[in-house]
């Protein structure tokens, strides 16, 4: 825990919720903040970072969750692969309690079907290996954090000569959504950029949107001590009128990011167009993988192709993706949409902006 | 003597001679040791003094059945005395109801009804009845026990999950969370540095410490399957207050903290098997923390919340950095079947 609880510091907590009043009493409104990592809208929830700030600072959580943007028509088609005999479908946890437009893997395993959690895809490599007879599928969600190691699968399979494994990829990119965000209906007076991917696109990658639209953008750490001191840069700058990239989390994130692991990521996938549940269709804002790695992709394999269904009209997941509405103001938010039936997006993964509302913004009762 | 490739057969489960074979000579030697078991009748008879007779029931089917700390014998018996235990009562004697699979290994079974008795001997209280049923092949998983407890609370003594009063001071005995991170680090195959061992443990000699001490304790409650979490949320609830909690005087292990960094969990959801919540009025505090922390079982006892005037079932903490959040219990699958 050495390097957690220096980063939970109460009196350092103290001092930089000072910084944050003071930048706050140079603004001469209110200002909206955007995190759009799962795991800040996590972290803020978690440790009360709200009610730490003032009132003229006001955070939105947008689309950050891998898991709730992930089309719901993934998630037939992963059920519809994992019907068929001799599949077992391996995925990170969240993935499997959400909800497709009939099932859920988590159901689908109730009733027999083979779907294994894994900690790394290599895991999945390796259960592939053991069993040559049976394809392996592994679920590709998440952004360049997790995309990475996706990619080393599939290189490590090719290496191994092991064919019977393969990706689901439904990979998502950043920053492309910040743009898209940030030219939409919501006003914005900065970003809280994710932690983990700036790792590996680096703090440069956020460039293009702070010029563009004059946007304020933070490279900010998941530790609340990380999240204070970004908040803190953050209203500086729109105290006075600066739309700079800064880095807080200089400690992991370089300039240019991880080079290595972009270089991983380009040799095995190419751009694309990604559809993202709630916001639609943006432009190369996701991964697909590459023809030179064709036999390791599931939906070329196994040839499941499923149009997207219908969302629940009622659910405004889209809304509170683009932080135009807090989950509060969703009628089903909390009576018929919960942690335990999630109806849309926001509320299936612990990270989801809905979720987490729930479980620490005393709504469970 | 048996070898390892022994195994449960579903004739163990006949009611014959090998179901007779199985419970006097796997399963009541591993259990009794050198004590001997009690004669067996078709049921036991108790003789229980004082007015209020205390009874419970609780199975366990927590998979894998071993873990470091302890496996799911000393569980079933533990969690039975504990819920006697947090209501007042004085453990009087266990039931053991056994359901085996199928090609469950006899070794095995021996180590789980020998730690069971272990943990029966250590805690003064007999297992005086019980049950063996074998189900075929995929039915069950390995083995799964029910036991059922009875025990009398003596005249006086008042505690209920409804007892918790707005002024009211809230104690744990100790680190939250080693439980269920023990049984998940096994399960999933994580190998830690330092080995986060499961609480596991017998209440009742605590709880009593407490009752004759004369602490006038409002609640008692362990806070196991959902954590420390559900428990404080359950009695506010239940007692129509708020409670708020401070994050920083909770007790953890440092190893407990990291493994649930390590693994996104919150560790107030994560399961208990050996601690308690003991709601007290402010003038008790002292004397309740005094007789917890010189108990073996409660050396690492601290004050953790308040309860206050408020909503009903309202639950806030201070987060680590001071920040207010609400605390709420968890939902679906976070650590399933870990007790």
């Amino acid at each position: 825990m050495k390097y957690i609880n220096e980063f939970r510091d109460k009196e350092t907590a103290d001092k930089l919720a000072d910084d944050i009043r003071k930048a706050a009493s140079g603004l001469d409104r209110q200002i909206t903040l955007m995190e759009v990592c799962g795991t800040h809208t996590m972290a803020i929830y978690r440790y009360g970072i709200r009610s730490m700030i003032p009132k003229s600072i006001k955070l939105v959580s947008g689309p950050g969750c891998p898991v709730c943007v992930t089309p719901i028509n993934y998630v037939d088609t992963a059920v519809e692969i994992a019907a068929q005999p001799n599949v077992a479908i391996t995925t990170f946890g969240d993935m499997v309690r959400v909800p497709g437009s009939r099932s859920t893997l988590q159901k689908e395993r109730s009733s027999g079907k083979e779907i294994r959690v894994v900690y790394s895809p290599l895991d999945a490599v390796a259960l592939a290996k053991e069993n040559p007879a049976k394809e392996v599928v592994f679920l590709g969600v998440g952004f360049e954090t997790t995309a990475p190691l996706i990619a080393c699968s599939i290189l490590e399979a090719r290496r191994e000569g092991i064919a019977n494994y393969s990706v689901l990829c439904a990979h998502k990119t950043m920053p492309e959504p910040m743009e898209v965000l940030t030219s939409g209906e919501i006003k914005l007076d900065g970003y809280i950029c994710p932690a983990h991917v700036s790792a590996i696109i680096g703090a440069d990658a956020y460039i293009p949107v702070a010029k563009k639209f004059s946007m304020p953008c933070v490279v900010t750490g998941f530790e609340p001590l990380d999240i204070l001191k970004g908040l803190a840069m953050l209203a500086r700058q729109a105290a006075e009128g600066r739309a700079e990239v800064e880095n807080e989390y200089y400690r992991v994130v370089k300039p240019e990011g991880n080079k290595k692991a972009q270089q991983i990521l380009r040799q095995v996938f190419v751009k694309s167009d990604a559809v993202w549940r709630g916001l639609g269709t943006i432009p190369d804002s996701g991964l697909a993988i590459s023809e030179e790695f064709d036999k390791f992709d599931a939906s070329k394999k196994f040839g499941v192709t499923l149009p997207e269904p219908k969302e629940n009209p009622a659910c405004i997941c889209g809304r509170i993706l683009k932080g135009l509405n807090d989950p509060p103001e969703c009628r089903l938010f909390g009576s018929a949409c919960t942690p335990d039936n999630p109806i849309g997006a926001c509320m299936v993964s612990s990270e989801g902006t809905c979720a987490a509302a729930y479980r620490y913004g005393g709504y469970g009762e | 003597m048996s070898s390892r490739a022994d195994l449960v057969s579903l004739g163990h489960g006949s009611g014959g001679k090998l179901t007779h074979d199985l419970i006097s000579k796997t399963i009541v030697p591993a259990l009794y040791g050198a004590d001997g078991a009690p004669p067996m009748e078709d049921s036991a008879l108790l003789t229980i003094p004082g007015a209020w007779l205390s009874f419970t029931t609780d199975s366990y089917v927590v998979s894998p059945w071993a873990f470091p700390g302890g496996n799911i014998g000393d569980l079933a018996f533990n969690g039975t005395i504990n819920d006697l235990a947090m209501s007042g009562a004085i453990p009087v004697a266990l039931s053991v109801g056994l359901i085996l699979e199928e090609g469950f290994p006899l070794a095995d079974l021996r180590t789980v009804m020998r730690s069971m008795g272990q943990a029966a001997r250590a805690s003064g209280v007999p297992i005086v009845c019980g049950d063996t049923k074998v189900v075929p092949h995929g039915k069950a998983d390995g083995i799964f026990i029910n036991t059922s407890g009875v025990g009398y609370r003596p005249d006086g003594v008042q505690i209920h999950a409804s007892g918790a009063r707005p002024g009211d001071v809230v104690i744990i005995n100790g680190t939250i969370g080693d439980h269920g991170i023990a049984v998940m680090s096994e399960r999933e195959g994580l190998r830690f540095q330092s080995p986060i061992q499961s609480d596991t443990a017998a209440l009742h000699t605590l709880a009593r410490a407490l009752l004759d001490g004369g602490v006038d304790a409002h609640v008692m409650r362990d806070p196991t399957r959902g954590g420390l979490a559900t428990t404080i949320c359950e009695i506010a609830a239940d007692s129509g207050v708020a409670i708020r909690l401070d994050e920083r005087a909770i007790p953890m292990a440092t190893a407990v903290a990291g493994a649930c960094e390590l693994l996104g969990l919150d560790p107030m959801v994560v399961a208990n098997e050996g601690k308690m919540v003991v709601v007290t009025p402010e003038k008790d505090v002292e004397k309740a923390l005094a007789i917890m922390r010189a108990h073996p079982l409660g050396k690492l006892s601290a004050v953790i919340g308040r309860v206050e005037e408020g909503r009903a079932g309202r639950v806030s903490s201070a987060s680590v950095v001071g920040g207010e959040r609400m605390i709420n219990m968890p939902h679906g699958e976070i650590l399933p079947r870990i007790c």
